[in-house]
């Protein structure tokens, strides 16, 4: 049985006057312990799709299944404890008057963990930062350190599954090797699902087996990453995509 | 031939708490009419250079230089009313992203027109000359976007707009700082496509400032490699893989690449030495 299974999944913003329909009818499935990748450009809706999966997205059309059971409206807390969550922006999702150890001390109280001390010891080190860090400010802290702090905080409660926004495209290249590192590892220690949205083709072919390829909205086709390598790509828009990943070539300009 | 523009030691620092803190630490190079890359992460000092090249550096920071000529015009004298003549009109600057660097509340044909301005002789000619500069950089629909505003404009026609307006007043240098980072992959390459073709026609030097390694090298003719304020390397574009110094070798190698797959990605171990 899959891990995640989206069906037909639409998702519509907006009253009556300006609807936008931000996800059209985009539907795959996730085997556990899979990764699993999402490319597009801005406005694709490659991100709402992850929204709408936590929650946060007015679904209107299409099912959601998390391990068989079917998603339908508010979540409930056992369902965070199993599905987390990782945002683009290490700046803004992190409260700024917030210590490093209230962030990872909440979702514990929230789901009523014990030993909370060993959990937040124990989630730092994971995540290469150490107990250094455990009273600090956001503003203490560079970006891809305060993106381990988000890593931290979504791996505290132990969840199987991991929804990541593109992680790494607020960091610098450096860096971003550096967190991409950390979530191979976790997820090859701890079997964990991943799902990664990203616009940068070669962040989803290194982390992600099989990659899902969305423009307006809509699939534009599903690929594995032999079929990436192998440039086997059968839509116009993946092969454009595949082009651009490679830097800028004067020789395009004879082109159209 | 003599070169456009000129840098030797170029230096900025900002005052802090703990005593002045130097930001770019000798910065030297000499631009043609050509395009050269100026490539560097958060923090290396490359932003800085760019601005310091208009007399633009924010105060409190100083910046200070043994040359610093444009065209043969020493720059580091340059009144404020010799500064008002050379921004804009002989070098220009594109910013990272339009929706800060458009005026909300003007058209872009008002804002072009205000552009161009004073080479144009009366309104209509300023007029046609932003609607040709709109077509110049690939605006299909250049009467629409003359009359549109920037918020009902995508991130690639408000950057092409902003580089319309940045060349309208035909500049000898146009320094570029991430001109293409907030914009989607398929519409970067669009815009350096607009860029290459200007550099070429025009014989104009372009300065690209960015932080994508790869990028850089596949569009520019020469790439400085910036490291704590400093040049750690200048590398022939096309050439990356011949680099020498262990920070640019590091930054090239760190990113993911569709064909390979290696696991764990080589990360960055930096060395004191190099910020030496």
């Amino acid at each position: 049985m899959a891990m995640i299974d989206v069906e037909n999944l639409s998702v519509t913003f907006g009253a009556k006057g300006a609807r936008v329909r931000a996800v059209r009818g985009v539907s795959f499935a996730v085997a556990r312990g899979e990764s699993f990748g999402i490319v597009g450009e801005s406005g694709s809706g490659k991100s709402t799709v992850l929204r709408a999966l936590v929650g946060l997205a007015p679904v209107s059309g299409g099912q959601l299944a998390l391990d068989g059971t079917p998603l339908v409206g508010r979540r409930p807390p056992e369902f965070y404890r199993r599905v987390q969550m990782v945002f683009q922006d290490p700046y803004a999702s992190l409260h700024p008057r917030h210590t490093v150890d209230r962030v990872l001390s909440e979702p514990l109280a929230i789901h009523g963990f014990d030993d909370r001390e060993t959990r937040i010891a124990r989630a730092l080190d994971d995540v290469g930062l150490g107990q250094g860090f455990r009273f600090r400010y956001p503003h203490q802290l560079s970006g891809g350190q305060r993106q381990r702090v988000a890593i931290a905080r979504a791996l505290i409660l132990e969840p199987e599954v991991l929804l990541l926004d593109e992680p790494t495209s607020a960091l610098d290249a450096s860096i971003q090797a550096e967190v991409l590192n950390l979530l191979d590892r976790i997820r090859a220690e701890r079997g964990l699902t991943y799902v990664l949205v990203s616009h940068d083709l070669a962040v989803v072919a290194h982390m992600c087996e099989r990659l899902l390829v969305m423009q307006h909205g809509a699939a534009v086709e599903e690929l594995t990453r032999d079929d990436l390598r192998r440039r086997a790509a059968t839509q116009d828009y993946t092969r454009a995509l595949l082009a651009a990943s490679e830097g800028y070539r004067a020789a395009e300009e004879a082109t159209p | 031939m003599t070169a456009l523009l000129e840098v030797e030691d170029l230096r900025i620092t900002f005052p802090t708490r703990s005593g002045p803190a130097e930001v770019v630490r000798g910065v030297s190079f000499s631009l043609g009419r050509e395009r050269l890359g100026i490539v560097g992460e958060s923090g290396s000092g490359k932003s800085q250079t760019g601005r310091a090249i208009l007399g633009l550096t924010p105060p409190p920071g100083r910046a200070t230089a043994k040359r610093l000529s444009f065209d043969g015009r020493d720059l580091r004298q340059a009144t404020a009313a010799e500064w008002r003549g050379l921004r804009g009109r002989r070098i220009s600057m594109v910013m990272q992203d339009p929706k800060f660097s458009l005026n909300p509340v003007m058209t872009i044909g008002r804002q072009l027109m205000e552009a161009g301005r004073r080479s144009a002789r009366n309104g209509s000619e300023a007029r046609s000359k932003a609607l040709a500069m709109l077509e110049a950089v690939q605006i299909r629909d250049p009467d629409r976007v003359f009359h549109a505003y920037p918020h009902e404009l995508s991130g690639g026609m408000g950057q092409r707009a902003m580089i319309a307006m940045m060349l309208i007043t035909e500049p000898d240098l146009l320094i570029a700082d991430e001109p293409t980072s907030a914009l989607d992959v398929t519409v970067q390459i669009e815009v350096l496509r607009i860029l290459d073709r200007l550099v070429r026609e025009r014989g104009m030097g372009l300065i690209f400032i960015s932080h994508d390694l790869r990028l850089v090298s596949s569009f520019c003719d020469r790439v400085l490699v910036m490291y704590a304020g400093r040049v750690v390397e200048e590398v022939r574009a096309g050439a990356l893989g011949e680099a020498k110094h262990p920070y640019t070798q590091g930054l090239f190698n760190c990113l993911p690449r569709i064909e390979d797959d290696k696991r764990p990605l080589p990360t960055l171990e930096r060395d004191a030495a190099w910020a030496g």
